[in-house]
Order: structure tokens, then sequence, then C-alpha cells
């Protein structure tokens, strides 16, 4: 018999150290894929979070530049405007994206840096022992929103994906999954597109992934997958939000 | 060598950063010190492999610093105190990850937003670890256009040969100055020594990783301890200062950038009134030349210590003279810059309390 | 068409989200242990004479969804 899947080239043979039923594996691969079918492995550069997926760097086997919390996005400006002619991306958590590193995201989309950031959102602080995240949805429970979020004490879910879109530098920006094998492929598809939209010199990409976290939402990988479904997607909705690459 | 230019400091650190082949400016408005990122600007504007962003912070521009440092190029970025603190952040972490990179504070008074006069008081933030963690930054303080000039060669020299990052410390003051300058020659970048931990792409090698997280914490020590060793290094290899008529002083006046120069001034004027004063300037801050400083006060009768703040390098005065003579301080903050006369003045209290002494 | 599945027993954290996803039900839990801790998933080939409706076809969703890498896919080449 052929050997019809196997492990992407660009992706380290190691174990990964994340959870189980964790997405962010998942993810990894699926740049790895992109970047081994784009043929790009020699001329990405990209960027980890602080956060679970700050070891990235340990399974892209490209070069990386580590950033410090939330500024990946002006880490890649700096890597991309020296060197215009290679792929950076970013690769950055809700908390890493969406709180702390929010303006340098924002303003990067604003210039239409050519840069891809690949936005793990799992609705809670990771690395960290399942805080509440600025993704983290009304009712949720987390270590630091015991009784579920209350909107109006803490806030409402930011959906920074849609604040990126209103920017005119950004030219495609699309939200997915990666609970189900079609999310799966849609995913790699889009990850695909906004690399295509960096090489073609288009303006700044994004791919908005919402991933499970079962550990930090107390649940088994496959009620994870369900929460999402009937969930975190309502909030959240799967969907191409930008495209004018 | 270029003709002798007149020029004010800014655009002289600007225009010598180039010539030392920075090709990267990452920055953010800040009064008063916009006239660099303005020069920066307007001279990156005629050329074709350099880099201009004014970014959206100071955060965002340090880390703009570290990504094109990253990528092997020379790299700026420079602000002012309360601009400079909001960097602290990112020097942490070019410490950590050994990247070079020049780092350019023109002080203002503080702190808060406190004002854009000249000032000092970021003596200790500069030099005694502004950022997190255990690390040093080599910090040069200017105190004449030529000098401003030399030092922008020498720190982008610096940090390349060491993989670390510099700053210039300068003031408010040193920044608006015309002084006459002579550049040196602009140095070719297409020469410059290949840095193979640089991210270009892993074509034809292996991937490259530039972290500054090592979990485990016999790895971060190991990080810790080769910092130190390369900061012995630093400062067995760079501490400097100037000695100024200080072979029959009495009294030496301590102090550097735009404070040294109105302390010289003060020099002169006590001289003749026939005290016996000299100037000790640090040119580097860190490292600080307290051995040299140290040798000297064993002849001195007393030495003063002025600074355009509440009293900072002092400290570190103190640290090495180690009461082998009395140090006293003389401090104007908050942007207030004194005259000759006045240092004179403060010169000639204590000289005059010399006299009747050895009288 | 005909496939099969190998599973790196040490790679897999035994998450179970390939078994969700399988169309053949082929994959279960292993009642042993791997050196990490974890059950991991195992695959069990069907050599029934009704294999046509119940075996593993190679169609990869178990991979696809497996966040450790730890599935390989083979298929039979079409004849």
């Amino acid at each position: 018999m052929k050997k019809v899947f196997s492990r992407p080239k660009s992706l380290k043979d190691v174990p990964f150290h994340y959870c189980p039923g964790c997405g962010h594996s998942v993810i990894h691969r699926l740049v790895c894929e992109v970047i081994d079918e784009l043929g790009i492995q020699d001329k990405t550069i990209g960027v980890p979070p602080a956060g679970c997926a700050v070891l990235a760097y340990n399974y892209f086997d490209v070069d990386m530049c580590e950033a410090p919390h939330g500024r990946a996005a002006a880490v890649a400006t700096g890597i991309k405007r020296m060197l215009p002619d290679r792929v950076v991306f970013t690769y950055q958590g809700d908390g890493d994206i969406a709180a702390i590193g929010t303006a340098e995201t924002i303003h990067a989309a604003n210039r239409g840096e050519r840069v891809t950031c690949i936005f793990v959102n799992n609705a809670v602080y990771g690395m960290t022992g399942g805080q509440m995240a600025p993704t983290t949805i009304p009712g949720q429970v987390t270590t630091t929103s015991p009784g579920g979020r209350i909107p109006l004490r803490d806030g409402n879910p930011l959906d920074l994906s849609a604040m990126l879109a209103l920017a005119a530098g950004s030219v495609f920006i699309e939200r997915t999954t990666v609970i189900n094998p079609k999310g799966v492929n849609r995913t790699k598809k889009a990850i695909k597109k906004a690399f295509q939209t960096q090489i073609e010199d288009k303006g700044f990409s994004l791919v908005e992934v919402l991933s499970p976290c079962p550990t930090n939402w107390k649940m088994s990988p496959a009620e994870s997958v369900n929460w999402v479904e009937e969930t975190m997607s309502k909030i959240f909705p799967i969907q191409v939000i930008k495209d004018v690459a | 060598m270029s003709a002798k230019t007149l020029m004010r400091g800014t655009h002289v650190l600007g225009e010598a950063a180039i010539r030392s082949g920075c090709r990267a400016y990452f920055g953010y408005p800040i009064t008063p010190q916009n006239e660099l990122p303005e020069y920066m600007a307007s001279s990156f504007a005629k050329m074709d492999d350099a880099v201009f962003v004014q970014a959206e912070s100071e955060l965002a521009s340090i880390n703009m610093v570290i990504g094109a440092s990253a990528t092997g190029a020379r790299v700026m970025t420079s602000s002012s105190s309360p601009g400079i603190s909001l960097k602290q952040e990112g020097i942490s972490y070019l410490a950590a990850m050994e990247l070079p990179a020049v780092i350019v504070n023109m002080m203002r008074g503080g702190p808060g937003l406190g004002n854009i006069a000249p000032a000092q008081g970021d003596y200790f933030q500069a030099t005694k670890g502004g950022g997190h963690g255990d690390y040093r930054l080599i910090v040069l303080a200017p105190a004449y256009g030529q000098e401003i000039a030399d030092m922008t060669r020498q720190a982008f020299d610096l940090a390349d040969k060491y993989r670390t990052p510099v700053m210039i410390l300068g003031d408010g003051m040193m920044g608006q100055m015309m002084e006459p300058v002579v550049f040196p020659d602009p140095l070719d970048v297409s020469k410059f020594p290949v840095k193979d931990w640089a991210l270009t792409g892993a074509k034809g090698r292996p991937s490259r990783i530039i972290r500054s997280l090592w979990l485990d914490p016999p790895k971060e020590e190991e990080l810790n301890w080769r910092l130190v060793r390369k900061y012995e290094a630093i400062s067995q290899e760079i501490t400097d200062q100037e000695i100024y008529l200080c072979d029959d002083a009495e009294i030496v006046v301590v102090a550097y950038g735009t404070a040294a120069r109105i302390a010289k001034g003060a020099v002169h004027r006590v001289r003749s009134q026939g005290i016996k004063a000299g100037l000790f300037r640090p040119k580097t801050l860190w490292p600080f030349p307290g051995e040299v400083l140290a040798s000297m006060s064993k002849n001195l009768e007393h030495i003063v210590v002025f600074e355009m703040s509440t009293g900072q390098m002092v400290e570190d005065v103190r640290l090495y003279v180690e009461g082998r003579c009395p140090v006293s301080f003389y401090g104007r903050p908050g942007g207030v810059v004194s005259t000759p006369e006045e240092i004179a003045g403060v010169l000639s209290g204590v000289g005059s309390g010399l006299i009747k002494k050895s009288a | 068409m005909r496939g099969r599945i190998e599973i790196d027993r040490e790679r897999c954290k035994g998450c179970g989200l390939c078994m969700t996803v399988c169309p053949k039900k082929r994959i279960g839990i292993s009642a042993k242990l791997n050196t990490k801790g974890y059950y991991p998933a195992d695959f069990s080939e069907d050599n029934s004479s009704d294999s046509e409706k119940t075996a593993c076809t190679g169609c990869c969703l178990c991979a696809l969804v497996c966040p450790d890498v730890a599935i390989e896919v083979y298929r039979e080449e079409k004849e």
C-alpha cells in the first residue's frame, strides 16, 4: 500500500508538548503542510508568541524569532521590512494577539504589512492556567471569572478579526476551526491563501482558528469539539471576514 | 572624512548612524529628540536599502528593532525619557536574545511626563538595568558634537562585536545644540562580515532560532553566566573617561554629558581664582570607569559630583572612591540647566575651604 | 478501496478524536498504557467477509484531526 498521509517535511519529527486534544499541534501541522506545498521552507521566518505556543520553534523547521508577549506583529514587521522577499508569519494565541498585542496587530494590519498572522483562539489563557481571555465568551467559567464571564463586569468577547478587517491594509481574514476534518481542510486552505496573499505582496493576512483547549475548559477532547461547534462558533462565526486579495 | 559641518546633535547622530551602516530606524515621536527620526526619515527616503518606520508606540518600535536586528541589519531607535521607559521590555529581550541594536535616549525632565527640558534623571535606568532580569547595557555618554559622531560609530561597532544593545545617553540640550563636526567616511554595508546567527531563511543550512526562553533552570543559568562573562570582557575592554586638568588637582568634579561641559567651564573659572580643580568625565557610564577614579581619589582633597538630577551617578562614585576622599553632590534636576558660574560657586565654596585648611 | 493506518503509540495521547471521525469505527482505545502514561488509540484491521462495508478505506479523516500527527495512512493504489 502507498503512504497517503504522513508528517510534513517542515514539521520537526519530535513529539508535541501540547495537552491531549489541543488544537495547536493540528494548526502547526497545517502551517507546515502549506510551507511544504508552496516550497518556501528555506525562505520562511516565523515569530512565535508568549503562551502555550512559545515553543513553536521546537516544531517548525524554519528560522524562528521569539517575540515578547503580544509583540509578534511588530517583530514580524522588523523582519519583513528588512527581508521583503521572505515569507514572514506570526503564530499567536488570543491573549497574545487580542489583549496585550492589540495595538501592534491593528497597526501592522493598518500599515498593510506583508505578513501573515495565525491567530489561535481558544477563549482562554492556556499557558498561565486558564484565566479569562479577551475572547472568553459570556458565561464561560475560567479561573478569573469563576462564576462565568459577566459582560457588564468583565467586558465582552473581543472580535479582533472583525476589527482588523476595518483596517485598509488588511486584505484577507478568515475564521475557521480545526474541530473536524472539514474544518481542518478549510483551515489549511485559508492558511495557504493567507501565505499566497503575502507572497503576492497584496497586504496583511490573518487566519483565526477556533481551537479546543480541553485542559483549561475542563472538558474531554470530544466535549471540547462540541463546545466549539455549539457555543463558541455562535459568538465567533466561521466565515471569511475579509477578502479583497 | 567629511568637511567640517555645523549640525545639531540629533542630526549629527543620524548622519553618523547612516555612515556607520545603520539601515533601519524604528521610532515614535517624543520631544526633545524628534529631529533625529525626522533626519532618518528624510535621509532614508533617498536610499534604496534603508527602512524607516514610524511605529504606533515605543513598544512597537523596540520590537521592530528586535525583528530587524534578528535579520542581521544595523538598526537604531531613539526616544526620550518616558519613551525609553516603554522600551525597557524590548531592551531586556535584546540583551537576552543577544541582539545588537543602538538605542538613543535624549533625556528630559522626569519622573512621569516631567517636561521637555534637558535632564539626567535616567542614569539609574540606563546603567542599572531598566528592564527585568540580569543584564547590562553598554551606555555611552557623549558631551560634544564631534563625540556624538564618534560614539555613534562606536555604538554600532560595540553592539555587533558583543551582540548586545548599546545606549547613547544624551539630553535635550545636546540634541538641539549646533556644533562643528567632521564625520568619518561611510562604511560599505556590503562588506560587513556575515552574521552567522542571523535569520534570513534556512537556505542551505539548518534552521535557526533566536530566543530568550530557557524553561530549564540550568540552561537559563548558563545564559546568565555567559552574559556575565561577556559583560566582564566589555568592562575590561571599553571603559573610557576624559581626565581634564587633574594632574595637580585637589578638587575634581565628576560629571558626564552636558553637565560635564558646564563643569569644565566652572573648572576654568575657579582655576583663575587659584583653586586647583579638575574634571573627571566618564564617557562610558556602564561600564563605569570606577577603577581609574578610585586610584585618582587617593590624591584628592575633595570630589564634587555634579548631575542634572537629584543624585544618581554619585552612588557609583562613592562606591568606587570608598571614602578615600570626601564626595559631595550638587544637582539641578527637573530640566534646570546650571551655568558654569553656578558650579564655579559650588567649587570655590569647597575650594576656599581647602585653601583655608592648608593655610 | 482498502486502506490501513499506523498509529504511533508513543506519540498518541489518547484524546480519541480519531475515533469520533472514523466512518468505519475501526479505532478504539488500547487497554495498555504507553510510556507517557496515556492509553493510546488502537487500530483494528477488518478481515471479515463483509469487509467492504466495515474495513478501513484510507480516507485520512483520523489523520486530519489527530493533534499529534501520530497517524500515518496507507491506501491501495488504484488499479
